[in-house]
């Protein structure tokens, strides 16, 4: 039960001001700009704008730099900016085969066409830390450039499904459905699973992604290939009723590659698990895509009882600015509550009491 | 498409303006406000409609309307709503001819009442103090709201509309730059 | 239109100012900033799904005879007024040719070479991993 309390504006606005000194930090230095934010926590960046399932680079280096380094605050911050703007319309769906790629790998595959590209990545690095970077005002060294001829990179998927190897996804044209316009029910379509779980924690999807490694869930995933880079964006305004190129974003992509033993009517094959966000976010894409796939068991036929395979514990704890919203209330007044429940306890007491004096006497 | 002309000067500012005036205008239903916005919305379009739509209309809301294709044009560059033939698909309808009548609109459901469509029809005149008489949610007394130009049966219409509260259909009545609002829960009795 | 998506508002003013002046302007839809879903599809080609969304900001110009449209990614009100601009001018027969030649053509060869700078980084960066002999 919710009860209104008055009072406390004085020591609110106090507390604000003392959280907007402690965000600026030591005033003998240099304050950070939004600009430091974008170029330099590109990484945070990204994982902000999936969250606040909102691309805008600047708006989510704004976020991150009020909420002094809090990625959920900064995407929760992101989400109530948005809900502020008019919806003009929906882009035609990306065409991630035409990517501009910074990079591309498989782990199926050692020869693909295309090749393996590792772009910039953490990977093969000793993971020591520099205490070069501690030394302000280095230049990056130079990066390499080779020719190149990136036309033609063919999907892994593809590749399999030539061969009728690859399950083929599922293919009809109407509108998929929107978390931002209807709240979740149950069953939930893929396309609604996918929206969710692209904007869904991090950290939430990671582990319900290694659990299914580790035997709850009976994957056997494949990395069948991770793209990152950019891609344009296509709208078709009414008043024009012609597509147009409104600009570059960046996404990354995973196609898992699980087995799957066949039924009744379709043969063994591979099926895939699918992950795509937005910006440069490998591991949340992989996590999405090992989860998409765990949440497919039940259309496939097989045994759903691993945590990753349910439904509705997934995409109802996945979002992180529901799951902190509503733990962080507990902090509020909770003071009516708490009475009615202490004044049950006494009563409880009381009675007990009273039974443990009459069987003494 | 070169016939258009301008919408609001400031999309944002003006809007919250406009919207603020229709919120007052349902919150005291029947009372008389004016929209003032600097727009020239082509025939048969009057101001006070056109600054609702252009407030409340949007790509996310389907639009009916019988003001012609210069209109249609004009409301769709300018609000991004598509424009629907289903009159009970539509989310707003905007009547400036014969209005329709309210049981073609979708008036929501008993889970979702407020998906029930807004009617925005245009009328020959406005006048206060005189004509039906108001009493609901909203109104101390009574309000009296006279409309010039009102479609027939329109009270008894709106007797049956009132009975499927809370599902229904709200109506915005504009002529000129006024605008008053019959939000569902009014009563309205013959002046 | 994807050349002046792409261009930042800074060169878009400075080939504007480089040009002789347009004819007068008149703003049909003053820039907004919204919303548009990016859409995806399960599997890379399957079923479309919602992304996320993206700000976009849309402008409309008229110049003489011609609107010019613009919906641009992100929040930047002076360019997409320009890119509007940009677009009714080049819809006049008149100032087609030397607007392609001054503004689309040399902002479309920078964003090909920043392109292509960013594929030769890629290039150099490609590998081939080699399976060692089995030990089993």
């Amino acid at each position: 039960m919710y009860v209104a309390v008055k009072g406390g504006e004085k020591a609110t606005s106090a507390a604000h001001a003392w959280l907007d000194e402690t965000r600026r930090g030591d005033t003998a230095l240099p304050e950070l700009s939004v600009a430091q934010i974008e170029q330099q926590m590109a990484l945070a960046v990204d994982r902000v704008m999936a969250e606040g399932s909102c691309h805008d680079r600047f708006l989510a280096a704004l976020a991150i730099k009020q909420a002094k380094g809090d990625l959920i605050e900064a995407a929760f911050l992101l989400r109530a900016y948005r809900t502020t703007l008019p919806r003009f319309g929906a882009s035609a769906p990306l065409e991630t085969s035409r990517m501009r790629l910074r990079r591309r790998i498989s782990a199926t595959y050692k020869d693909l066409p295309g090749g393996q590209v590792l772009g910039p990545t953490f990977d093969y690095t000793h993971r020591l830390l520099d205490f070069a970077l501690a030394a302000e005002g280095r230049d990056a060294p130079a990066t390499p450039e080779a020719p190149t001829d990136m036309t033609g990179v063919p999907r892994v998927t593809e590749i399999l499904a030539r061969e009728g190897l690859m399950q083929r996804e599922a293919l009809n044209e109407s509108e998929p459905g929107d978390l931002t316009r209807e709240p979740l029910s149950f069953p939930a379509s893929r396309p609604v699973r996918l929206q969710n779980l692209a904007r869904g924690d991090e950290g939430f999807l990671l582990a319900l992604g290694y659990s299914t490694q580790r035997g709850y869930g009976n994957a056997h995933p494949f990395v069948g290939e991770i793209r990152v880079g950019h891609i344009g964006v296509e709208i078709t305004p009414p008043e024009l009723g012609f597509a147009i190129d409104i600009g570059d974003i960046g996404i990354t992509e995973c196609q898992m590659v699980n087995q799957f033993k066949g039924s009744r009517t379709e043969p063994a094959q591979f099926t895939r698990g699918y992950g795509l966000v937005f910006g440069h976010g490998e591991r949340r894409a992989m996590s999405m895509a090992l989860v998409d796939r765990g949440l497919r068991a039940r259309e496939l036929g097989e045994e759903a009882d691993a945590p990753a395979q349910q439904e509705e514990f997934v995409l109802y704890h996945s979002d992180n600015i529901e799951a902190t919203g509503f733990v962080e209330h507990l902090k509020l007044p909770h003071y009516v509550d708490f009475q009615s429940e202490l004044e049950n306890l006494r009563t409880i007491r009381r009675a007990a009491e009273v039974e443990l004096r009459e069987a003494a006497e | 498409m070169t016939r258009l002309t301008p919408g609001f000067a400031a999309p944002v500012l003006d809007a919250q303006a406009s919207f603020r005036v229709i919120l007052e205008a349902m919150s005291r239903p029947g009372r008389l406000q004016r929209i003032e916005a600097r727009i020239t919305p082509p025939a048969p379009l009057c101001t006070a409609a056109a600054a609702a739509l252009l407030s409340l209309a949007d790509a996310d809301t389907p639009l009916w309307l019988d003001a012609g294709e210069a209109v249609a044009e004009w409301l769709r560059f300018h609000c991004g709503a598509p424009i629907t033939q289903e009159i009970s698909a539509a989310r707003f309808a905007l009547a400036c001819g014969t209005a329709p009548s309210l049981e073609a609109l979708d008036v929501g459901t008993d889970e979702d009442p407020q998906l029930g469509a807004t009617l925005i029809l245009q009328v020959a005149g406005l006048v206060a103090s005189e004509g039906w008489r108001l009493t609901g949610p909203g109104i101390q007394h009574e309000h009296r709201l006279r409309v010039h130009g009102a479609p027939a049966e329109f009270t008894a219409a709106w007797a049956r509309n009132h009975t499927l509260f809370p599902r229904g259909v709200d109506v915005l009545l504009c002529a000129g730059d006024s605008i008053a609002a019959l939000p569902r829960s009014v009563t309205i009795a013959e002046g | 239109m994807a050349v002046l998506a792409r261009a930042s508002a800074a060169e878009l003013a400075d080939r504007l100012a480089a040009l002789p002046e347009l004819p007068a302007a008149e703003t049909l839809r003053a820039p907004e900033t919204g919303l548009v879903m990016v859409r995806g599809r399960a599997g890379g080609d399957g079923d479309a799904f919602n992304l996320g969304e993206m700000t976009v900001t849309r402008c409309a110009i008229r110049l003489g005879a011609h609107i010019g449209h613009a919906y641009v990614a992100g929040r930047d009100n002076a360019k997409a007024r320009m890119a509007a601009l940009l677009d009714a001018a080049l819809q006049d027969g008149l100032l087609h040719d030397a607007l392609m030649r001054a503004v689309v053509e040399p902002l479309a060869a920078a964003q090909q070479e920043a392109r292509a700078l960013e594929a030769r980084k890629a290039a150099a960066t490609r590998v081939d991993f080699f399976t060692m002999a089995t030990m089993r």
